[in-house]
């Protein structure tokens, strides 16, 4: 499957180039990463039901992405950005979760 | 097909989990399928564009992560901070910068205190002591010595008595000896001097004879003028056919001393001296 090349492309550039988070990002680069993993837990649980799509799954990551930091930085505009960063990836954690129930309940049967 | 991220799906799963455990024909189907389907993904990749775009982003999610992690790691964590979080870090020093400050100067005053009071007690001990030894030597309880004279009476007559010694013990104190020696015995305020019919002199009930000899420590220039003034004792001893012999010494010893008397009465009235 080649999302597990990436997947691993992804992690060796990240370790060979060794960037650094411009300032602006810096806020947004954890939820960002914490909604694009909910992106791709939801994608392999629809994989595993047979019904995983490439469109709905880039429409699905990148607008979590997207949606995720404009959430955020409308907190940050709104004074209470890190209480609603802690709301993010509480809601994304509970769906994490479940879908990794769903993934779960596919290999083990249980 | 179901979105991957439908929020509402996700939310019944979680709840409903323990009830409903997804539906056992469709769980055999993909349970059978899931690994095969894998197999065969890897063996035969599908290169469409959607693939590659899904592998890109997925790379994309890697690559972010990772940064983040190193970030997190290489920097402090201040570095990530937000400005609210920065402004309640900042306070949070500040007000220990404070704390410890307050107990800085506690502790300063502390030892300050600490340093001026062991000055106190030392000057206090020593004063303490001066006084102490100097009422030794007026009470005849400790040796003395210093500048002053040795008078010596030859009595071939046997002419002296007690009362000749005691003027000459008078003379000698309003010439301001601070310590009297007469032979072996302290001379102090309470020294009482009697005659022995036998001959000699009683001295607080030790019986001395002649040569008489007073070891005397004082300004010796005074005592000597002291005790050659005419009527004085060096007069006295020659109308009673004895004679005095003056030496003055810059280091004479008074080397008797007496035990302290028992006052089993009296004691201190006075509270101790504000130091």
């Amino acid at each position: 499957m080649i999302a597990a090349i990436g997947l691993f492309v992804g992690v060796v550039a990240g370790l060979v180039v060794q960037p650094t988070v411009p300032l602006w990002l810096q806020p947004y680069l954890p939820i960002a990463v914490v909604a694009a993993l909910d992106a791709v837990f939801g994608g392999l649980r629809a994989w595993f039901e047979g019904v995983f799509d490439d469109k709905v799954f880039v429409v699905s990551f990148v607008a979590n992405v997207l949606i995720a930091a404009f959430v955020v930085f409308l907190g940050d505009q709104l004074g209470v950005g890190g209480q609603l960063s802690t709301g993010v990836v509480v809601v994304f954690g509970i769906r994490i979760f479940a879908n990794a129930a769903a993934i779960r309940r596919h290999i083990f049967h249980a | 097909m179901p979105d991957q991220d439908s929020g509402h799906e996700a939310g019944d799963e979680l709840v409903t989990a323990p009830m409903k455990p997804r539906g056992g024909d469709s769980d055999d189907g993909a349970g059978a399928t899931w690994l095969a389907r894998l197999r065969r993904s890897f063996r035969e990749p599908r290169l469409n564009r959607g693939q590659i775009l899904a592998a890109v982003l997925c790379g994309l999610l890697a690559f972010a992560a990772v940064v983040q992690i190193r970030a997190r790691d290489a920097g402090s964590q201040l570095a990530g901070a937000r400005e609210s979080d920065l402004v309640v870090i900042l306070d949070g020093v500040t007000e220990q910068a404070q704390r410890l400050e307050d107990e800085q100067r506690d502790l300063q005053s502390a030892k300050e205190r600490l340093e001026f009071g062991a000055d106190r007690e030392q000057a206090a001990l020593e004063q303490a002591t001066q006084r102490a030894t100097t009422l030794g030597i007026l009470a005849g309880t400790l040796a003395a010595k210093g500048p002053g004279v040795r008078l010596t009476i030859q009595d071939p007559a046997r002419k002296v008595d007690a009362d000749t010694l005691l003027n000459a013990l008078q003379e000698l104190r309003d010439a301001g000896a601070e310590a009297i020696q007469l032979n072996a015995v302290r001379l102090v305020a309470s020294t009482d001097l009697l005659d022995v019919v036998s001959g000699g002199v009683l001295v607080d009930g030790t019986r001395i004879q002649p040569p008489y000899t007073f070891l005397v420590i004082g300004d010796p220039d005074t005592i000597a003028t002291a005790l050659d003034i005419p009527g004085g004792v060096l007069d006295v001893l020659a109308e009673r056919d004895a004679t005095g012999e003056v030496s003055k010494g810059p280091d004479v010893r008074v080397d008797a001393v007496r035990a302290p008397d028992p006052m089993p009465h009296s004691r201190a009235s006075r509270a101790e001296r504000g130091q």
